[in-house]
């Protein structure tokens, strides 16, 4: 399992728009690389990222090789109601890695 | 004796064609603007609405920091559905794609991504009525990323 990092605003208003921040440990192999042995070291990247709030999308991304290594990935939404943010990426060799974080909203 | 010259010069050209042929795949400016078309299809592609923000000069091209805002009220009438980030001479065009609607309440994305030389990076902005936007930035880079040995 992938060790993410994830931060949240632990409590917000309603109607705040708050930022989020997402960092998730992986190589981002670009398979343009020549590894030690001459060959070609294949591509192993994270592809795709998506956001639920509460089991509706608010985010989608789509990544290339061309994101650095530990993709970063930062968005802002709106805080409407206290509940579950899940984050799931998916990618190269049927890697897939899912976080939760709450968020209060008083 | 011409019969060998021939023989040796075609060899020539062939070993010449394959060192050609596995020169290492390439972005160009203009597979940049076709990746951009593909994206955009016929749209008109103005100046203005987005700020990208990349350093101007970086040191090390394996990880570059990229804000992308683009001036929008994110209602639902009028939001931004989309942000892409194109490069010029990454061995691929495409670097992010991002997916947004008025939940976002900002248009705002950062990210990091690598460099493999001194480029133009460019982001493009779809917005709700259709309409694109784009905004681009030099950056100098001094230690190239994606295409460097490992040893």
């Amino acid at each position: 399992m992938a060790r993410a990092l994830i931060n949240v605003p632990a409590t917000a208003k309603p109607g705040e728009i708050i930022e989020i921040k997402t960092l998730i440990s992986h190589p981002m192999e670009t398979g343009y690389r020549v590894g030690y042995d001459g060959a070609m070291i294949p591509r192993d990247i994270i592809a795709n990222f998506t956001v639920t709030y509460n089991g509706d999308e608010i985010f989608r991304a789509q990544l290339s090789p061309a994101i650095a290594a530990n993709p970063f990935v930062s968005f802002c939404t709106v805080a409407k109601e206290s509940g579950t943010l899940t984050f799931h990426w998916t990618g190269d060799n049927g890697f897939t890695a899912t976080e939760t974080a709450k968020i209060t909203v008083e | 004796m011409t019969g060998i010259d021939e023989t040796r010069r075609g060899l020539l050209i062939g070993a010449g064609l394959l060192v050609l042929g596995i020169k290492p795949a390439r972005a160009t400016p203009e597979a940049m603007k076709d990746a951009i078309r593909t994206v955009i299809g016929d749209a008109p592609l103005r100046e203005g609405k987005v700020t990208l923000d990349v350093p101007p000069l970086v040191e090390n091209g394996n990880t570059v920091p990229v804000t992308v805002a683009v001036e929008s009220p994110m209602t639902d009438a009028d939001y931004v559905r989309a942000i892409h980030v194109f490069n010029e001479k990454n061995p691929q065009p495409f670097v992010i794609t991002v997916r947004l609607t008025p939940r976002n309440g900002r248009a705002r994305i950062a990210t990091r991504m690598k460099l493999a030389d001194t480029q133009t990076v460019i982001a493009v902005a779809e917005m709700s009525d259709g309409s694109f936007w784009k905004a681009s930035a030099e950056v100098i880079v001094t230690i190239a990323a994606c295409i460097e040995d490992i040893n």
